[in-house]
């Protein structure tokens, strides 16, 4: 036998690490960097980190490639042949930034709506959002409106939270975990962990997903249901507990406005809006007494159901007695609604059936006494195990508000909202329902060189809260106005267009960061690359300047005059902030930061920095001292350290005040950055034991809050199973009030904005000829990719280079197609050639793909004959931005009617066989490369870490 | 032609647990991280942003469906080198390069002696070697031998990458020539089973089979989906029948 050879077993890994957070997605892990010679050697999870406790997904561990791509942008450059064409020349950084500032300056001294600033994937929007609120235009926001809007708001309106990065699962003592509409996101690593928990516990995991993939293929139960019926099938759940009586009444009483009165007078201007008492708290039957009390009193036995007579003679009834007539209405009943959701009756019964076992007769006690809001002493903690999530297959619909506020309402019925072993809120959630916050930037108040008065996004409570003057929309994007009322993330997807169009005004500067609108990010892309190159009659561009930040050559770049190069995340500093979109976990309030690990070997700057200069150089008041100096000369370290949005309170919460002692409230501490790098780059407050749940009604859950800035006063979150400020919009539309919606919008409010959750259909198939498109075109995110992001990576790409469409076998065996046949799907809109691929798994009514994927020649460091643009295609040539023509000749958003989100999921298409296909069509021209240099045709990735004699 | 040890210390592998992999390619990209710089360094990626990418990977995972109709399943399969206990990707090697360890059964290939003549990937039923076209070398999984007995790493991290990597908690490793061991336990009480054992190559890794469902409900889920029976009235005056119970705030 051979001697073995001698291995070295000991090598290092690295010559040191650095502890910071991953940026390959949203959600934010903590990754230990290994490097040698100041090269990444290593990426893993850092074990410590609360979201991902060492763990790291495909795309995390695939860093170094995403950090080493050729793709990267090499210096600031600017643009000398026409857009699109990517004829660039590289300039200098301070000529950039003259010029960034020159054409800033410029339109704030005149008329500051005239710059739309909007930023897509980043994770910095307490920073974004204040530069914009001191520029002082009304148009700002990030992309929650093309994302998930309508999950945040459905929540934020009901109660106060919301999934994703307001709540989690509680993944520990959960015993019924129900999924809706997710792929990969959101979150990441934590529903993986999650999952694997749960079924090592033995809690039953239902998915109900179009497609069975990831998550849904290891589910012990697979709803394939048809996209968009979502609130069809909730709608039925709920059915379901109100005919079988399985409703937590005691919490209803106790945490949610369903004994309060709602006034029934058809025709009056307060008709549907609560009864309240002359203090103006809303009002309900006291049993006790017999009389009215106020809903806030606890001295109450409130009544659930009951018409009463108001002092005035009216009728009143109670939120409880009308959801349940809704509900209970054959409607909703599970074999009214099989047909068209694809789920059988049956198991429509089951799911019911199971969600009510596991809730009332597996609860859960806890031996941990809390104090609720009122001061009462509470035993033990008590919970109905029965946990839900839902992302972006439920939001991306024209119905998606509603569905999402049918789910919480299930959830709200079963008593299963921040209970052991129910839906968990993480800090800074939950807040009050909605958010105590009112969008700012009426055109009245934009003035040159004036500040807006308070941050531009924010939750209405009626046609008062729009910005409109008379009928003119303050906003380039058209954000709560008649055609998006409760817009809480704007509607970043209509920007291009609504400029292009001069529609409500013209705008002079597009800035954008991290958003691929001339691709992916965008419907209708053709159309978009129209409204970016179009032309005024006097030869110049409709939006003369576009200003645009990313770290790749996106198909973005090339649409840009002016490109600011961007860090990766191993080269910045960065704030993941509790003001902004926190880290927390249900019993961490955390918040994190991320700083260079490995220094940028080329001309490149932080956006952040970027934005902090320019902020100086226009002298925006909050960035500029007295003295005209910057305010923040160190740049973002700076400011995440001195900031001070509230005295006390600055973007991180971990080690505040001179001695760094303090938490959440306390003195800049100059050494405040030293001690997060010291403690893995994050920083974690743990809840005591009193303040784990109830949180909404836990007296020492939310004093704390008030401490730490979260909230204005200790008052408890009622949850709104009815949920008003959407009646008062509806009341505009019935005729009342100084402000009503135009005619053309009127019927559509009046229709859709009840503030009982309601299922409608998706808005797309009721307006285009029927049966024309009979299939549902979706898409979703593959675990390896975020987005574009993913095929500058060498390592991401040779897992998924081209996309294919997923069809049921029974819809191949119809038109006659095998696996990587040629087909034309077919929209309004327009139409694509593709390959499909056959599979089991999916809703029979619905066809797939992987989002993203397809890309255009000339983008991302590829070669034009790579497979993502040769075979790869998206379906958003299919999606237009705008609805079919309807009556009267208006075109609406292709959005949900009340949050403006866009509506990606409900397209409906045609199918059928491609003869003599080779390549996807449709195929767009090259755009320039921009100067970079070729990308190699060989990666050796490691052979200078490899040590002589193993 | 190389032998292989009568016998090993002990048998370090792998427990794959189908039930709960999700697709995510952790295993696959840290695995790709750690080895293009540790023992097989580097693992090389050919025509890697152009028409027809490709690289050495010593993990793969492939999404496949099994069966048709409502008793059908989407499976994710990571597959990887299973150290088997007689491979005949030792015994074919013609160098001796491809060898088996003998004080803990990890099958390596030793680069200095390897020529590349790729019999071993014909040998192995497991597509577990991969032809690096930069080095001219076979390269596998190394159950990341660089890293298991590693003092410079924390002992918690002395696993193989992947195992660190797996967000699920899908991947486990230790020594399953140990009745006793954590792993060895897994596989005896969830059913783990031998991948393609009719080649007999003893495969060492185990892949634990997806959970079959009711049965494994702790606590079981015992549902009557049966309406209650219907006394006269419709089913809104029974809830709210029902729901005038006294209840104080």
């Amino acid at each position: 036998m051979s001697k073995q050879p001698a291995i070295d077993l000991n090598d290092p890994v690295g010559d040191h690490v650095a502890k910071t957070t991953c940026y390959m997605c949203a959600c934010r892990c903590g990754i230990n960097v290994h490097l040698r010679d100041g090269k990444v050697r290593y990426i893993e999870g850092n074990r410590d980190h609360p979201v991902n406790q060492g763990v790291l997904c495909g795309k995390g561990s695939a860093g170094i490639m995403q950090h080493y791509s050729p793709a990267r942008l090499r210096a600031p450059m600017k643009r000398v042949g026409p857009r699109g064409s990517g004829e660039f020349e590289e300039i200098s950084w301070e000529e950039a930034l003259t010029m960034a500032t020159d054409w800033l300056g410029e339109v704030r001294a005149n008329d500051p709506k005239r710059l739309a600033f909007f930023t897509g994937r980043d994770q910095s929007q307490s920073l974004t959002g204040l530069w914009a609120m001191q520029y002082g235009t009304p148009n700002f926001s990030a992309h929650g409106g093309f994302c998930s809007v309508n999950m945040a708001a459905g929540g934020l309106y009901t109660f106060g939270g919301a999934f994703w990065e307001f709540g989690d699962p509680d993944w520990e003592l959960t015993k019924y975990f129900l999924l809706f509409g997710v792929a990969e996101d959101h979150a990441s690593n934590p529903i993986k962990i999650g999952i694997g928990h749960l079924k090592g516990r033995g809690a039953k995991i239902v998915s109900v997903n179009p497609v069975r993939t990831g998550y849904n293929a290891v589910a012990d139960e697979w709803v394939g249901i048809r996209p968009g019926t979502d609130g069809l099938f909730v709608g039925a759940l709920i059915h379901e507990l109100f005919q079988n009586q399985k409703i937590d009444l005691d919490y209803l009483v106790r945490y949610t406005n369903a004994p309060w009165l709602v006034i029934q007078h058809p025709g009056a201007a307060d008709d549907g809006l609560f009864a309240r008492g002359e203090d103006r708290d809303p009002i309900v039957f006291d049993k006790a007494t017999g009389g009215f009390a106020s809903a806030m009193s606890v001295e109450t036995t409130p009544a659930l159901t009951g018409a009463r007579t108001l002092a005035d003679g009216r009728t009143a009834r109670p939120v409880f007695e009308l959801m349940a007539e809704r509900f209970l209405s054959d409607e909703y009943a599970p074999e009214a609604v099989a047909s068209q959701t694809g789920v059988d009756a049956e198991q429509i019964r089951r799911i019911a059936a199971e969600l009510a076992e596991v809730a009332f007769e597996q609860e859960i006690v806890l031996d941990q006494p809390w104090t609720d809001w009122a001061g009462r002493r509470h035993d033990k903690m008590i919970g109905r195990p029965v946990s839900m999530h839902a992302m972006r297959g439920v939001s991306a619909h024209s119905n998606g508000f509603q569905t999402c506020r049918m789910i919480h309402i299930l959830q709200i019925l079963l008593g299963s909202i921040d209970c052991p072993g129910g839906f968990r809120y993480k800090p800074p959630y939950p807040k009050q329902a909605p958010p105590w916050l009112l969008p700012q930037g009426a055109l009245e108040d934009i003035r040159p060189r004036e500040p807006l008065g308070g941050p531009h996004l924010g939750f209405p409570l009626g046609p008062q809260h729009l910005l409109l003057d008379d009928d003119k929309p303050s906003r380039i994007d058209k954000g709560f106005t008649w055609d998006a009322p409760m817009s809480a993330h704007g509607l970043m997807h209509m920007v291009i267009n609504n400029a292009a169009k001069k529609d409500p005004y013209e705008i002079e500067v597009l800035f954008m960061y991290m958003a691929n609108m001339a691709w992916n990010s965008s419907m209708n892309v053709p159309g978009t690359i129209d409204n970016l190159t179009a032309k005024d009659d006097d030869g110049q561009y409709v939006i003369p300047k576009i200003i645009y930040s990313d770290a790749y050559y996106s198909e973005m770049v090339p649409y840009a005059d002016l490109i600011l190069p961007d860090t990766t995340y191993l080269e910045r500093w960065d704030c993941i902030s509790l003001l902004d979109r926190p880290i927390s976990t249900a019993e961490l309030a955390a918040d994190s930061i991320r700083h260079p690990v490995v220094k940028p070997d080329r001309n490149v700057r932080g956006f952040q920095e970027v934005l902090i200069d320019l902020a100086a150089r226009l002298a925006l008041p909050a960035f500029t001292n007295e003295d005209g100096s910057p305010r923040y000369p160190g740049g973002y370290p700076d400011y995440m350290v001195n900031h001070e949005r509230k005295p006390g309170i600055g973007p991180l919460a971990g080690w505040r005040g001179a001695d760094g002692s303090k938490t959440g409230q306390g003195a800049p501490n100059p050494k405040q950055l030293e001690r997060y790098l010291e403690n893995g780059a994050f920083f974690a407050h743990e809840l005591k034991p009193e303040q784990a749940y109830f949180k909404h009604a836990n007296r020492d859950y939310l004093n704390w809050a008030v401490e730490m800035g979260f909230r204005v006063e200790p008052r408890p979150t009622i949850f709104q199973l009815y949920c008003e400020p959407v009646q008062a919009f509806r009341l505009a539309a019935e005729g009342h009030g100084t402000r009503q919606p135009p005619e053309s919008h009127r019927e559509r409010i009046r229709k859709h904005f009840d503030p009982l959750p309601f299922w409608y259909a998706p808005l797309e198939e009721t307006m285009v000829e029927e049966g024309a498109y009979p299939l549902h075109a979706i898409t979703q995110r593959p675990m390896h990719m975020y987005h574009s992001w993913g095929s500058q990576n060498a390592w991401l790409r040779q897992i998924t280079a081209a996309n294919r469409l997923y069809i049921h076998r029974s819809l191949g065996a119809k038109i006659g197609v095998v696996d990587d046949d040629w087909v034309w799907l077919r929209s309004h809109q327009g139409q694509v050639k593709c390959q499909v691929r056959l599979m089991d798994g999916v809703n029979p009514d619905t066809v797939w793909t992987w989002n993203a994927i397809g890309k255009r020649r000339g983008a991302w460091g590829l070669s034009d004959d790579s497979p993502e643009a040769n075979q790869g295609f998206l379906l958003n040539h299919l999606i237009s931005e705008l609805l079919p023509e309807g009556g009267g000749g208006y075109r609406y958003s292709n959005s949900d009617p009340i949050t403006g989100q866009a509506a990606w999921f409900d397209l409906r298409v045609a199918i059928k066989k491609a003869d003599g296909a080779h390549e996807t069509e449709p195929l767009f021209e090259p755009t320039g490369t921009g100067g970079l240099a070729p990308s190699p045709n060989k990666i050796a990735y490691g052979a200078e870490f490899k040590r002589s004699g193993r | 032609m190389t032998s292989l040890p009568e016998n090993t210390g002990k048998k370090l592998g792998l427990v794959i647990d189908l039930d709960i992999c999700v697709g995510c390619h952790a295993c696959a990209t840290s695995c790709k991280e750690w080895n293009t710089g540790g023992y097989s360094a580097p693992l090389s990626d050919h025509d890697p942003y152009g028409a027809d990418p490709s690289g050495a990977w010593l993990n793969r995972i492939h999404s496949y469906e099994v069966g048709e109709g409502p008793g059908s399943k989407t499976v994710h399969f990571p597959r990887s080198c299973l150290h088997c206990e007689e491979p005949e990707c030792v015994t074919v090697c013609p160098t001796g390069a491809s060898y088996k360890r003998a004080e803990d059964g990890i099958v390596l290939v030793n680069p200095d002696t390897c020529i590349g003549c790729k019999l071993c990937s014909w040998a192995c039923p497991y597509g577990a070697r991969e032809y690096d076209f930069d080095d001219g070398v076979m390269k596998k999984c190394t159950l990341c031998v660089d890293r298991i007995y590693n003092e410079t790493i924390p002992e918690e991290d002395r696993v193989p990458a992947c195992v660190r990597a797996c967000p699920t908690g899908a991947r486990a490793f230790g020594d399953l020539g140990d009745p006793s061991s954590a792993v060895s336990q897994s596989v005896a009480a969830r059913g783990g089973f031998n991948l393609l054992e009719e080649f007999g190559y003893k495969p060492v890794n185990k892949y634990l089979p997806p959970r079959t469902g009711a049965s494994d409900r702790d606590p079981a889920i015992v549902t009557q989906p049966e309406r209650m029976p219907k006394p006269d009235g419709s089913a809104v005056e029974r809830l709210f029948a029902w729901a005038d119970q006294a209840l104080s705030r």
